[in-house]
């Protein structure tokens, strides 16, 4: 596509891309070295003579140190890592069946049925976590785990259904009649035929599904209360600004230990996490 | 395993529950039958609940009775639930525009052959990964008003000579939540983009060249039309994600300074969680729903007008 000489290569392909990367990943940069700053450099204003915000001298773990001995965040990484996994298992097992059923079963209403799964996808949670507070409340769920395990899947299930219909849809017939004709029951030929089949795309939304359970905010802030059932991103957000002071330091070292493990998950499946997500989009 | 099953079926009869599910609608009820009840009671029943609430006057410790629409009539007339709508309808705007262009950009640069590209991909991915609100508490950070790194190298670059208070002043704070926004929002759509433009064959694009097309024609007249369907569908996701958005602005701002920056769901996080007016605050959320509900539709039926195309 680009032809020419080496610097219009330089100038409109290279540079903007090196450009996007850096400032797509600054914020990340910031955060890490915020967390070794020792608090004297920390804090020094924007125009002071001795200010060399890019770099430290001094690197320091007190800020981490903090976080483990003065506040409970080994507990919300523990809450969170179960939350999440909790709710990703439970949106896959029901996607997995219900976009089966949705892409390889004759019944009634099942156009609309996937039209209606569509529709809840696309629903906010914003929409309705006051009335859900209410239900959690309701059924004595408040501050407990279960309230988030049991209420993200209402957007992961959407989610995952909808990834699953596609792969399934993609998967041959023949495969499963083959099955059938050699005598295997609807339920086994779907168990042990085409579901192994199935597991890249089980994988892209798994691993979408913990991605997403571990950003969710606004359920786990409302729905929790006592400072060790509270997820990383709640309690950090609650625990480390006392009125209107900010624990710097210690902030970005919760964001940076708090990000880490999604990190690591994404980095090691990178490219089921994109196949599942451009899958999402081409519906 | 096919044998087994066989074998196990003219030695003893079926079960009559598993020759059920041999019926593809009794199977399918069962299939779908988890999702339903979860679906049903954890989204199908708060919406219920959620306008039976905002036609209520409940608050906290109080089931309130029921009051029609007074809590609708009372929002009406609230100057900064107006405020709220404006600055939803303004912030999804703005943002959707700088994505699209953002991210197509960022997908035409990803979109050839180099070294590396896999690692920068997923590099670039990253901050659509990251938990939003721990990487928004980094952009506060960043726009400190005493110890911004960007007033500091503004400052070093000779542009500023005093300091600029990012989240102290109403339009300055929108903008710096909507550079959050636009900085999370890219790399998704840099990231579809760039997996539909993979679908579009290069030989259409070495036809026109052939043809004499210049680069931005050989652009609009076929890639942009081929990408237009990929376009639709993330465009439809972002517009709702950043609509009903909350993190991001309850991070930067908590609706700061003086109730300017609400969105749709910091204002009825404010008056139905903080405040305790639960009715209130519902009915704020569900104001919500008309305006979603046409921003779905109307693209929907775009998205499929250009699919049949």
């Amino acid at each position: 596509m680009i032809e020419g000489a080496i610097w219009r290569r330089w100038v409109f392909s290279n540079l903007p891309l090196i450009l996007f990367v850096v400032v797509l990943l600054f914020p990340f940069y910031w955060m890490i070295i915020t967390t070794f700053r020792p608090d004297g450099e920390l804090y020094r204003p924007w125009n002071a003579a001795n200010n060399m915000p890019f770099w430290t001298n001094k690197p320091t773990l007190e800020h981490i140190y903090y976080l483990f001995e003065e506040t409970n965040f080994a507990r919300w990484m523990f809450n969170t890592m179960l939350i999440a996994a909790a709710s990703t298992l439970i949106s896959l097992f029901c996607g997995v069946l219900a976009g089966y059923a949705l892409a390889r079963l004759n019944f009634p209403w099942a156009g609309s049925l996937g039209t209606l799964i569509f529709i809840t996808y696309l629903v906010p949670q914003t929409l309705l976590f006051i009335p859900l507070a209410e239900i959690i409340r309701d059924f004595r769920l408040g501050d407990t785990p279960w309230s988030l395990i049991l209420t993200y899947p209402t957007f992961l299930i959407p989610f995952c259904t909808w990834l699953m219909m596609g792969y399934f849809k993609a998967i041959p017939k023949e495969l499963e009649e083959c099955a059938r004709i050699d005598g295997a029951s609807r339920l086994k030929a779907m168990i042990y035929i085409i579901i192994p089949v199935a597991v890249p795309g089980i994988l892209s939304s798994g691993i979408i599904a913990f991605t997403l359970s571990w950003n969710e905010f606004i359920y786990a802030l409302v729905f929790l209360s006592s400072p060790d059932q509270k997820t990383v991103a709640v309690g950090v957000t609650s625990e480390l600004i006392r009125g209107d002071v900010f624990f710097w330091g210690s902030l970005m070292a919760g964001a940076l230990l708090g990000s880490i493990p999604v990190a690591i998950v994404y980095s090691f499946f990178v490219e089921h996490y994109v196949s599942g997500l451009t899958g999402s989009v081409k519906g | 395993m096919a044998v087994t099953a066989l074998g196990a079926g003219t030695a003893r009869r079926p079960v009559v529950r598993l020759r059920k599910m041999e019926d593809e609608r009794w199977l399918a009820l069962a299939l779908l039958a988890p999702t339903a009840i979860l679906l049903g009671l954890f989204i199908a029943y708060p919406f219920a609940e959620g306008v039976m609430l905002s036609l209520s006057s409940a608050r906290v410790g109080d089931p309130g009775k029921f009051v029609g629409l007074k809590n609708f009539f009372k929002l009406a007339d609230d100057n900064i639930f107006w405020t709220s709508v404006w600055n939803t309808f303004w912030y999804t705007g703005v943002t959707t525009v700088f994505k699209l262009a953002l991210g197509l950009w960022l997908a035409m640069l990803l979109n050839r052959h180099f070294r590396g590209k896999a690692i920068v991909r997923a590099f670039v991915l990253l901050p659509f990964i990251i938990p939003t609100v721990l990487s928004t508490f980094a952009w506060k950070w960043m726009f400190d008003p005493t110890f911004s790194v960007i007033n500091w190298t503004l400052f070093k670059v000779g542009l500023i000579s005093a300091r600029i208070n990012w989240l102290g002043d109403a339009d300055l704070a929108m903008a710096s939540i909507m550079v959050v926004n636009i900085w999370r929002g890219v790399p998704f759509f840099a990231i579809s983009l760039l997996a539909g433009l993979q679908t579009i064959s290069p030989e259409l694009n070495e036809a026109a060249a052939i043809d004499g097309a210049r680069p931005w024609n050989r652009f609009w007249y076929v890639t942009w039309p081929l990408l237009l369907p990929v376009t639709m569908v993330v465009m439809l996701f972002s517009v709702i994600q950043t609509f009903a958005d909350f993190q991001l602005v309850y991070v930067m701002t908590g609706g700061g300074p003086a109730n300017a920056t609400h969105l749709f769901a910091t204002y009825a996080y404010q008056i139905g969680i903080v405040s305790g007016l639960l009715s209130e605050g519902a009915a704020v959320s569900l104001a919500m729903f008309p305006f979603l509900f046409v921003i779905v539709v109307v693209q929907l039926l775009y998205i499929r007008r250009v699919e049949t195309r």
